[in-house]
């Protein structure tokens, strides 16, 4: 596996005006807060007909017929197709993770199902009309008959000899397997005093961004526009091209205004296929869009993980080494790279800690349920869960307070290479921890915490701290010599100075809520000396601007960002030249001193940058063999990750009683290093905690035993609103970077990395004296309730708890139950 | 088919004549008949309050409205309470406090926490918690939603109370 | 999301209303706020071939009369959260939300049965009663025949349901407890107490309503007995608490299994109970 190194870049002085660390308000806000912004399903072209997607009731099923006649003599439907009409496809839907010398089925994922569906709301035909609502009922008359296979929907039970085998041709529900070891982890095991294990399900959750997934397509003149509600547009035509056999000249993909994606919408859908291959078979616009029960069958799901974990340590609390077993449930069949989520987990094994040894095995495995891929934090989340929970045990094993155990491992000299190879760029641990802890004052909570349950109210409090690799990446680690991704993921970046000194930034990343408008303005004003309101920074279009990498893995800033400052400083050196030259001085004399370009020393001789604009673009005097305009390019590829991190604490109240958990205070301090924007940073650190509250309190996509999606709409899948949750008490530090010349590390899936143990430990806290020490995600009342009936040893609790097993007994296919449900409970 | 209905509904203080088909949602009938795209769709359940509009002065849910329900009516969509130049105090407090990302909920949000400041205009946190239950929202943790509503609060009652944040302005 | 198609009448009065639905038959459906059917409807899980819009036909407004409350069916949840009306106004400002409060009528929700709604319960707890009108003329439905089965109620296919009679429950002590995972689902179970208390201060009468531990709202009769005439300390309230769930079936569902839900009936009342005693 391809490794990143550790080298330095060097952070640069923009020179302008500091609106770099700036609160501004965002740039963005004016037409979304007034109803102007254009979002996909906004848009209607003259002619477009409007797709409604038949969908497979069954999870496992072979398709026997289909019938379409029906549905294509109601009025206004102009066409119904099916698998067999999309034959001419040139592939099906790609799955880019190909780890070298490690076999991963990927079986044939089309838009419109081939002879058999492998899960509930698979497309199986469409129908195209002019009627938005026509084509509803039309869906309703396109007659299936199905010939019902046995259903797997445990990925355990899935890997047991005899399970139904979803994908004949391999003669396993195994998808892949693969060991992400570095140190000696027998050493660790046979050297340690005590040995922690643990069991934990990460269960499945939805990323449920609130604007359903849209696309509308055009067949116009011999080349197809796309518009989508996506993360990836350049991503997608790239796709586009491969399944749909057009060059990418042919083909334009748009991200309009989006409206959320949290990893949901980084994704080729088939459906974004299907629409294009329709626009093009009928010469109209084709427009579909998801509604809210179809996003939560069919938008990929998160998450998803049976995870068994050991920590081995001395007496003293110091850890020697860590091993994970990651049993990832990936769904029938995969989207985009779904089974390369769990090696993010195995990326940030080692936590924030100095484990010598780390070892993280994971298993694939098919079953009859939709397509898991990255939800917000992607396989880190489930990572911190894991690590955090388990040190808690630990510590209690110990006798030792978790934060001391904490403090003792934290990893303290950067940059620091891991066991396994990784690089931690730099970190304060202790700092972080010691700023939370300020803010929330632990004493002073143990006492409250003691009065009141002498008053019978249980409270509780819980940590997590947490490191999280971000700004996918080095190429030569992700790409295909590496861990195998078929791409590469540099970001491009292009600063455009108009004639008059006004700027156009081109970026490659794709935001949908984040405020990169906003935020790379201030980048390209300090670089340029101009204000960011004459900088528009434009994202989101094949058809302008370089070929990009887009919007995931909180890598905007700290690659696509980077790349935007870079292409500033080239246009800024430019800018120097061309000055230099016409105030007769040497470039490197030339300063940018509040938007002025000026002579070191002789302030009062000085050009604006409209000043060289109009040199450069009438390019009489320019110095020479200098080339006209003032328009400058850059590709990023960044040399290693970047690593942010934080310690995070909640208090929380469970009513011990009924069950129910409400968040009382919530206090996290985050490092993501130095601030572009900080009220961006904040809105993130927001949205992130409640994404993961929502996991550890509320959401859960769940399936019965026969396959079908029981969490089908808004009112089963529980997202949280404002009613639900407290507000939060932030607060920052800032460690610079040295991976990036901005010093800067991401910030979009943070709070989502390290909230759910803290939320999870907070509860087990308050419960101590009641005997409970353990209880899965998400902590509904029942299952809360359930744990303290078992730990009271009570009748109607769970008889049985999932912590009976160790990772040494399952071997990849062992036995064991899945996750639970509400007839047995997830607790001991 | 059904027979079509006739509807006359005052929309942004404009009066509409239109022939409906009876199923036709008033949001649907907003979006795609007036053009009005602010208002936004994002569930099937009546759960996620991105299709809020007022109706006659009351917040509903456009989604779980038949447009013909609304004949005789007054409707006003985010469209209609404030633009650039002249924002509603809301728009403008959730633009200060950076009360939305991806900006998708935020017109159903600004709707409803218009209806509560119509009839509460000094809400506590939980209150405003409380009115915004019928809204979800992925990106921002609501926490910037409800600083937003509070100014916006202060701000009509003439400036008293928190005041708004230093910063800026691009 | 989208609807089945459907004929649609808005009538000027409840009579055109009873005509319109006796023409319709079985297939008719009354739409008064939308907020039960419309949702099942965009789902293809009801889809009637006419629905019979009450919005012009009035059927609003609140009035005292004789020591009850007649309240229109076409009155919104909101209307009658902020009417004062007691445990019926603390009942209906925890349905859903805001929205849906402005849309949603007392009628509509009697009228759709669902047991998991919160206005069932406490017009059985008040003793209260409806009234509907059919092709046949008007006629009084006392509360506790009103819901008969899951979604299903006493009211005709032809029959529209005009009104709400809710006694004042005068020198009661009242209270509802709705345990849900958010504050705008559906009660995963709802209690509801009135408690009348003697001058000696020991419990003259008590009434207990129960949501969502059955197919229908229902009266948590054996707690009710164990209180009544006897004294109203929390001994007593607990002891009587304990038999909440005498009776009941409580469907289960993804966040509750039935024993979870008499558990939680059990706890609900004794919380109910010391509210409304004020204990």
């Amino acid at each position: 596996m391809g490794v990143p190194g550790g080298e330095t870049a060097e952070r640069t002085e923009p020179g302008g005006n500091g609106f770099v660390g700036q609160a501004l308000r965002r740039k963005e806000d004016p037409r979304l807060i007034t109803g102007r912004a254009t979002y996909t399903d906004d848009m209607v072209l003259p002619g477009t007909l409007y797709a409604a997607i038949v969908r497979s009731p069954e999870a496992h099923a072979r398709i026997l017929s289909i019938d379409t006649a029906a549905a294509r003599e109601l009025q206004g439907v102009e066409a119904v197709f099916t698998g067999e009409d999309l034959a001419d496809l040139a592939a099906p839907c790609p799955m880019v993770w190909a780890p070298p010398g490690v076999e991963v089925h990927v079986p044939d994922h089309w838009p419109l199902a081939r002879g058999k569906v492998g899960y509930v709301g698979q497309p199986v035909a469409v129908v195209l009309g002019r009627d938005k609502y026509g084509v509803v009922d039309a869906a309703e008359q396109v007659m299936v008959e199905y010939d019902s296979l046995p259903v797997v929907t445990d990925p355990e039970q899935a890997l047991e000899e005899g399970a139904p085998i979803i994908h004949e041709e391999y003669g396993t529900n195994k998808v892949f397997e693969w060991s992400l070891p570095g140190g000696d982890i027998e050493a660790a095991f046979r050297d340690a005093d005590v040995v922690v294990e643990k069991r934990i399900v990460n269960h499945r959750t939805a990323g449920a961004a609130i604007e359903p997934r849209s696309a509308l397509a055009e067949w116009r003149e011999g080349k197809l526009t796309l518009w989508s509600a996506t993360q990836i547009p350049h991503i997608c035509r790239v796709i586009l091209s491969i399944q749909l056999g057009l060059t990418e000249d042919k083909i334009r993909v748009v991200a309009p205004e989006v409206g959320g994606g949290f990893g949901s919408k980084l994704q080729v859908y088939g459906e974004e296929v299907l629409v294009c291959w329709c626009a093009r078979k009928l010469g109209k616009p084709v427009k579909w869009t998801a509604t809210r029960s179809e996003e939560m069958a069919t938008t990929h799901h998160g998450r998803d993980q049976i995870d068994y974990v050991r920590i081995g340590a001395k007496r003293d609390g110091t850890v020697t080494g860590i091993h994970a077993k990651i049993i990832q449930d990936c769904g029938s069949y995969h989207l985009i790279e779904g089974p390369v989520i769990p090696t993010f987990s195995a990326c940030v094994i080692s936590g924030c800690y100095d484990f010598p040894a780390v070892q993280t095995d994971i298993v694939g495995v098919f079953t009859n349920k939709f397509t898991t891929d990255a939800i917000r934090g992607a396989g880190r989340p489930e990572a911190t869960h894991m690590i955090e929970l388990t040190m808690d045990e630990l510590a209690r094993e110990l006798d030792m307070d978790p934060l001391e155990l904490r403090r003792k491992n934290f990893i303290k000299e950067f940059p620091n290479e891991r066991p396994h190879g990784f690089i931690y760029d730099s970190g304060d641990y202790d700092a972080t921890l010691d700023r939370c802890l300020e803010m929330l004052d632990l004493e002073a909570f143990r006492r409250e915490q003691a009065e009141l349950r002498e008053r019978g109210v249980y409270r509780g409090v819980g940590f997590s701290t947490y490191v999280e690799i971000c700004g996918l990446g080095p190429s030569r680690a992700l790409g295909p010599d590496g861990w195998g991704m078929q791409g590469g993921y540099f970001e491009s970046a292009q600063v455009r100075v108009h004639p008059t000194g006004s700027v156009t930034a081109y970026t490659g990343t794709s935001p949908h809520g984040q405020g990169h408008e906003t935020g790379f303005a201030q980048i390209v004003a300090d670089r340029l000396g101009v204000t960011p309101d004459v900088v528009d920074v434009i994202h989101g279009d094949t058809s302008t601007g370089p070929f990009g990498k887009n919007t995931y893995g909180s890598r905007s800033l700290a690659v696509g960002g980077e790349a935007i400052a870079r292409a500033a400083e080239k246009v800024q050196a430019k800018a120097k030249r061309i000055v230099a030259h016409k105030l007769e001085a040497a470039p490197e004399d030339i300063e940018l001193v509040d938007g002025r370009y000026q002579v070191r020393g002789s302030p009062d001789k000085a050009m604006t940058i409209a000043d060289v604009a109009g040199e450069a673009y009438i390019p009489a005097d320019l110095p020479e063999g200098m080339e006209a305009g003032l328009d400058e390019m850059c590709f990023y590829d960044p040399d290693n990750f970047v690593w942010p991190f934080g310690a995070h604490a909640c208090i929380s109240e469970v009513d011990a009683e009924t069950g129910r958990v409400d968040i009382v205070r919530y206090v996290c301090v985050d490092d993501c290093g130095p601030a572009i924007n900080p009220l961006l940073i904040d809105g993130q650190i927001h949205g992130g905690i409640v994404h993961a509250v929502g996991q550890a309190l509320y959401e859960q996509v769940v399936y019965d035993e026969e396959g079908q999606l029981v969490t089908g709409t808004f009112v089963d899948y529980a997202l949280p609103s404002a009613a639900d949750v407290p507000s939060f008490e932030t607060d920052r530090t800032e460690t610079p970077s040295p991976t990036n010349t901005l010093g800067v590390k991401g910030v979009g899936e943070a709070a989502t990395i390290a909230c759910s143990p803290a939320v999870v430990a907070s509860v087990l806290d308050a419960l101590r004296p009641l005997g409970v020490t353990s209880i899965d995600m998400p902590l509904t009342p029942m299952r809360v309730w359930q744990a303290i009936q078992a730990a009271q040893g009570r009748g109607d609790g769970p008889a049985a708890t999932e912590q009976g097993r160790t990772l040494d007994e399952h071997g990849g296919g062992a036995a064991g139950s899945g996750p639970t449900g509400p007839e047995e409970g997830g607790a001991s | 088919m059904s027979a079509s209905v006739r509807l006359e509904v005052t929309v942004n203080g404009e009066r509409h004549v239109s022939e409906v088909e009876p199923r036709l949602l008033l949001v649907h009938y907003l979006r795609d008949e007036l053009g009005l795209t602010g208002t936004h769709v994002g569930c099937d359940t009546s759960n996620c309050g991105a299709c809020t509009v007022h109706l006659n002065g009351d917040a509903v849910k456009s989604c779980t409205v038949l447009a013909v329900q609304a004949d005789g009516a007054e409707v006003t969509t985010i469209e209609g309470i404030g633009q650039e130049g002249a924002l509603h105090p809301l728009q403008e407090a959730f633009w200060e406090h950076h009360g939305l990302q991806c900006g998708y909920c935020t017109p159903g949000m600004i709707m409803a926490a218009a209806d509560l400041l119509a009839r509460n205009p000094e809400p506590g946190e939980h209150e405003i918690r409380d009115a915004l239950a019928g809204n979800l929202c992925r990106c921002t943790g609501y926490q910037n939603i409800v600083k937003a509503v509070q100014a916006a609060a202060a701000q009509s009652r003439g400036g008293q109370g928190q005041p708004a944040r230093e910063e800026v302005t691009v | 999301m989208i609807p089945a198609d459907f004929e649609y009448v808005a009538p000027e009065s409840v009579d055109e209303a009873v005509a319109a639905l006796r023409e319709g038959g079985e297939d008719a459906k009354l739409l008064a706020g939308g907020h039960s059917l419309l949702p099942l409807m965009k789902l293809r899980l009801a889809a009637p071939r006419l629905l019979v819009d009450l919005r012009r036909v009035g059927l609003t407004g609140i009035e005292r009369e004789d020591g009850a409350f007649r309240i229109g069916a076409m009155t919104t949840h909101h209307q009658v959260a902020t009417a004062g009306l007691g445990l019926a106004s603390a009942a209906a400002a925890t349905i859903a939300d805001q929205q849906v409060r402005n849309r949603g009528t007392i009628g509509g929700s009697l009228a759709h049965g669902d047991t998991a709604a919160d206005m069932p319960a406490v017009l059985l707890a008040c003793e209260g009663e409806v009234t509907a009108r059919g092709p046949g003329g008007e006629r009084t439905i006392p509360a506790a025949e009103l819901v008969r089965d899951y979604l299903t109620t006493a009211l005709e296919p032809d029959e529209v349901l005009t009104e709400v009679r809710l006694p004042g429950m005068d020198g009661y002590g009242f209270a509802y407890e709705k345990f849900n995972r958010r504050v705008e689902d559906w009660a995963m179970v709802g209690v509801c107490a009135l408690v009348r208390k003697a001058p000696d201060g020991s419990c003259e009468d008590v009434r207990i309503g129960l949501t969502h531990m059955g197919a229908t709202p229902l009266r948590a009769s054996a707690a009710e007995d164990a209180l009544r005439g006897g004294p109203l300390d929390a001994g007593a309230i607990e002891r009587a608490a304990e038999q909440a769930a005498e009776g009941t079936s409580p469907p289960a569902d993804l966040n509750a299994t039935a024993d979870y839900k008499r558990h939680l009936a059990r706890v609900l009342t004794r919380r109910a109970l010391g509210a409304a005693a004020g204990t």
